[in-house]
């Protein structure tokens, strides 16, 4: 049963008690100050009221112990609120390794989601409930931003590059989820709903419609159609290096600098792809921009994915071994 | 000494001969005056115009959000709406108003100079303004402008269908009023200040405009360089921004912000000095902490240059980049706090009047700190996840900006009224317009706050039904709200030709602007003043006909010099 006058939404992911609790915080400590301050200058305006019209007030230009104190006092306050909040928001900011993976593209004015099967729904996000859940976040045009007000969650849909966020969705149910960053005429409705669901409910519904396409087959079919299979060979041998294994490992570029080979180095390579130039080739590879649409991007990088188990050819100069990437 | 006979037996006062308003005759000696406070007035009347436009917007989004499948606009009407409600009120009538009308009015008075140190500079940053403001109308009625007054990109250059280049164009040329406006008060504040006026004996809003003015300086010149860069995307196609052709549309808002977040101090410090007039005025006491209030004003100034990114937390932007984004934040807030401390503690041991601007000073303290304490909660990281880009933040700065600023303007528009009007505004009636204008605000904004954290996002023009219930409290506050903005037009207009005349300090304050008549001459000052005391202070000031202490040789409780 709602409240007439709501004051907190439901509370649905594992980020919201936290978020709730450090709100709770900064909130009674500005409570407590607005209320000192406002009784202050009430009961000064009682007790020092004008009641004579030339009366004029005492002489009194300061004290510097009173401004030591308030300027000390809530500087420790500050602190406090600022490391508190800092802890939640790295935890935020670090996604854990146990993710489902579930790419979500925003563009004006509707999304669009591909669970890890290839399963797509189009403003509507199906999760297991007590599962962490990664979403990369990739925008076809302007800037967009996916949020879930129930889990105390949103980050920007920018689009030139993945941007990811996590959760853990702790009560089955169904959420609102909406676009906050203002992104033109729709906007308002650019939004659509999470539904949490049992482990076993959401396998059957995983299952249930098959994904039209599987996303590592379509970009199997996409790296050969696009002819990236005549470079870069799987054996290391052709004029650019070979994709096995490739993913996630740290890559060994030209100016002698390490990059970890994740979903937005992937994109930018396929994009500008004299951006970053592995060390040992030359920069022969053209654009694809705007030949590509995002999906199919996703849909390449699926593949890349999918050859992670494939062996890592021993001629490959630039891919450094797994043990070297961490330094 | 007889201190209530001076008030009964006052002869009856009249208006000086000889005074700015009427030394000369015609339009042309308006247009081409170069008279700070003529200036000033031409200002009052170009901000005043934007102010009521900005409002009547205003008023179309709340009437709009009375139901959650919108009243009466549009998607594309109410998306432009909001836009130009935040282009006129922040780039015409924010910024400029507290230092273009009363900064230009009073701070040659307060320093007992004839007139700013540029007086033609001064009549071209008006003109400037005014062009300015001709393109940003003409992209108004020519289509509208839809991409939010904070131009993203790729929206605004790319996808956007409504008028945004002159937009961007009126808001560029704009900027350059500001750096002029700026210009003049710095080399004024540090070469014209009158015989004995030390920087220790300015008055508070001269150091503030002196903050404000160095903001103006070092921050305009990077929002004109930015709006010239998505000018360019949008009219030639250059791709300074669009991914598409390999920009960055996160380097806009860094460069965006880099200006318009240290814009909300241009905004709130000038209200914060008014507020710092009033205080020990009507509290005909010296002002608290005098040398910590000015530091901080200085401060504010100085850390609201490094805080941008705050704006950015859930951009993707590097996690260290955040934390130490925050960090600075939180330490903006501590000057902001010392100066609301200082102003309570001024009232300690005060003879405390609750005279028109006054009330427009309490209100702002209050409103002031439920803004600034607010921005608490978006400062910190774990709290901003969920409520940035909500109706929260929509509250937060409206707290700042309208609670705080505009309140600002106005107490200072009452006090200094009869300076520059030589008349009196009828005072109940202002009293309870100005306990209105309070009352309106806070059932306006207040629930907002509770809508942010609910979830509902900003820039939304339907929601779904469970937020209504405080929206329509919002619109009903927003309709209180306009009668209090209107009655002030009103009546301040009518005083300014009917009201009682007021004498060349009738409050009485300390400051040099009332040594001289109202409305002072052209000149200003028909002596150049010698400054002898010490700012706000009403103890050794027997020329203010008030009652001096009976024990002069009283030891002056000394805490901070």
């Amino acid at each position: 049963m709602q409240s007439p006058l709501p004051f907190f939404p439901e509370q649905a992911s594992n980020f919201a008690g936290n978020v709730d609790a450090l709100f709770l915080f900064i909130l009674v400590t500005s409570l407590f100050f607005s209320v000192l301050v406002t009784f202050l200058i009430i009961i000064a305006g009682f007790k020092f009221r004008r009641r004579r019209p030339s009366e004029i007030g005492a002489e009194i230009h300061g004290n510097n112990v009173l401004e030591i104190g308030w300027t000390v006092i809530p500087l420790i306050l500050a602190l406090g609120m600022f490391a508190w909040g800092a802890v939640v928001y790295v935890n935020y900011r670090t996604v854990p390794k146990d993710t489902l993976d579930v790419y979500v593209i925003g563009k004006q004015w509707m999304w669009r989601l591909q669970q890890p099967n290839g399963r797509r729904e189009i403003n509507e996000l199906h999760v297991p409930v007590n599962r962490n859940i990664k979403l990369i976040l990739g925008s076809e045009d302007v800037i967009h931003d996916f949020y879930v007000p129930a889990f105390r969650v949103k980050m920007d849909v920018v689009p030139g590059r993945y941007n990811t966020m996590w959760f853990r969705a702790t009560r089955i149910g169904r959420y609102h989820f909406f676009c906050s960053q203002y992104c033109g005429t729709n906007h308002a409705v650019m939004g659509g709903w999470v539904t949490v669901m049992d482990p076993a409910e959401y396998a059957t519904w995983l299952s249930g419609e098959v994904g039209d396409v599987n996303p590592v087959s379509a970009g199997e079919r996409l790296f050969t159609q696009l002819a990236c299979n005549t470079c870069h060979i799987a054996n290391g041998t052709g004029r650019a290096p070979s994709l096995n294994g490739v993913y996630d490992r740290k890559v060994l570029l030209a100016d002698g600098s390490m990059v970890t080979a994740d979903d937005a180095y992937i994109r930018e390579s396929i994009l500008l792809p004299k951006a970053k130039i592995v060390a040992g080739y030359q920069p022969v590879m053209p654009t694809f921009q705007g030949l590509v649409t995002e999906e199919q991007i996703l849909n390449l990088t699926a593949y890349i994915k999918s050859l992670q188990s494939q062996p890592v050819p021993a001629k490959g100069a630039g891919i450094a071994p797994a043990a070297m990437g961490k330094k | 000494m007889s201190p209530t006979s001076t008030q009964t037996n006052k002869p009856a006062l009249q208006m000086p001969t000889k005074h700015y308003l009427n030394a000369t005759y015609g339009i042309r000696s308006w247009l081409l005056t170069t008279d700070h406070k003529r200036i000033a007035l031409l200002y009052l009347i170009s901000v005043t115009f934007f102010f009521f436009i900005g409002g009547f917007f205003a008023m179309m989004i709340r009437l709009h959000l009375l139901t959650p499948a919108g009243l009466l606009l549009s998607a594309d009407t109410y998306n432009r709406m909001f836009t130009m409600h935040g282009v006129a009120m922040i780039f015409f009538f924010l910024i400029p108003s507290i230092p273009a009308v009363m900064g230009n009015f009073l701070i040659p008075l307060m320093i007992g100079a004839k007139d700013l140190a540029f007086p033609k500079i001064n009549l071209l940053s008006w003109y400037v303004y005014v062009v300015g403001a001709a393109f940003t109308l003409y992209s108004m009625v020519s289509g509208g402008l839809d991409t939010g007054w904070t131009f993203y990109t790729p929206l605004s250059t790319v996808y956007s269908n409504s008028a945004v280049a002159p937009a961007v164009i009126g808001v560029f040329i704009v900027g350059f009023s500001s750096i002029l406006t700026g210009l003049n008060f710095l080399v004024t504040i540090h070469t014209m200040r009158a015989p004995g006026l030390t920087w220790f004996r300015l008055p508070l809003f001269v150091w503030t405009h002196y903050a404000t003015s160095v903001v103006m300086i070092l921050g305009t010149p990077v929002v004109a360089i930015t709006l010239a860069l998505a000018g360019m995307e949008r009219l030639f196609g250059l791709g300074f921004f669009n991914p598409a052709m390999g920009g960055d549309p996160i380097l806009f808002q860094h460069l965006f912000w880099f200006y318009s977040h240290p814009a909300v101090y241009i905004m709130i410090l000038p209200a914060m000095g008014v507020t710092s007039e009033l205080i020990p005025t009507f509290a005909r006491k010296q002002l608290f902490g005098y040398h910590f209030v000015a530091a901080a004003s200085m401060a504010i100034a100085v850390i609201g240059f490094l805080i941008w990114t705050h704006h950015m937390f859930v951009t993707g932007v590097s996690t260290y980049a955040a934390l130490a984004f925050s960090f600075l934040t939180f330490l903006v807030a501590i000057p902001s706090a010392v100066k609301v401390f200082n102003w309570v503690a001024t009232l300690y041991g005060g003879s405390i009047s609750f005279d028109t601007p006054m009330l427009y000073a309490f209100g702002f303290i209050g409103l002031f700190l439920i803004g600034g304490l607010t921005g608490l909660f978006l400062g910190s990281l774990g709290t901003d996840i969920h409520i940035h880009d909500t109706y929260f933040v929509v509250a937060h700065f409206h707290y700042i900006m309208v609670g705080g600023a505009v309140m600002g303007y106005l107490g200072g528009l009452h006090f200094w009224w009869p300076k520059i009007t030589g008349r009196m505004y009828p005072e109940w009636l202002a009293r309870i317009s100005a306990v209105i204008l309070f009352v309106g605000f806070n059932l306006t904004f207040f629930p907002q706050f509770l809508l942010g954290y609910l979830g509902m996002p900003r820039r939304y023009h339907v929601y779904p039904p469970e937020f209504q219930v405080y929206n329509v409290m919002s619109t009903a506050g927003a309709s209180i709200l306009a009668i209090g903005y209107l009655l002030p037009l009103l009546y301040l207009t009518w005083s300014a030709f009917y009201g009682r005349v007021a004498g060349p300090n009738p409050w009485p304050a300390t400051g040099l602007e009332w040594q001289t008549p109202s409305p002072p001459p052209t000149e200003n000052f028909e002596t150049t003043p010698v400054v002898t005391w010490e700012p706000y202070d009403f103890y050794h000031r027997p020329d203010l006909g008030l009652d001096m202490p009976v024990d002069s040789s009283l030891r002056p409780v000394h805490g901070d010099d």
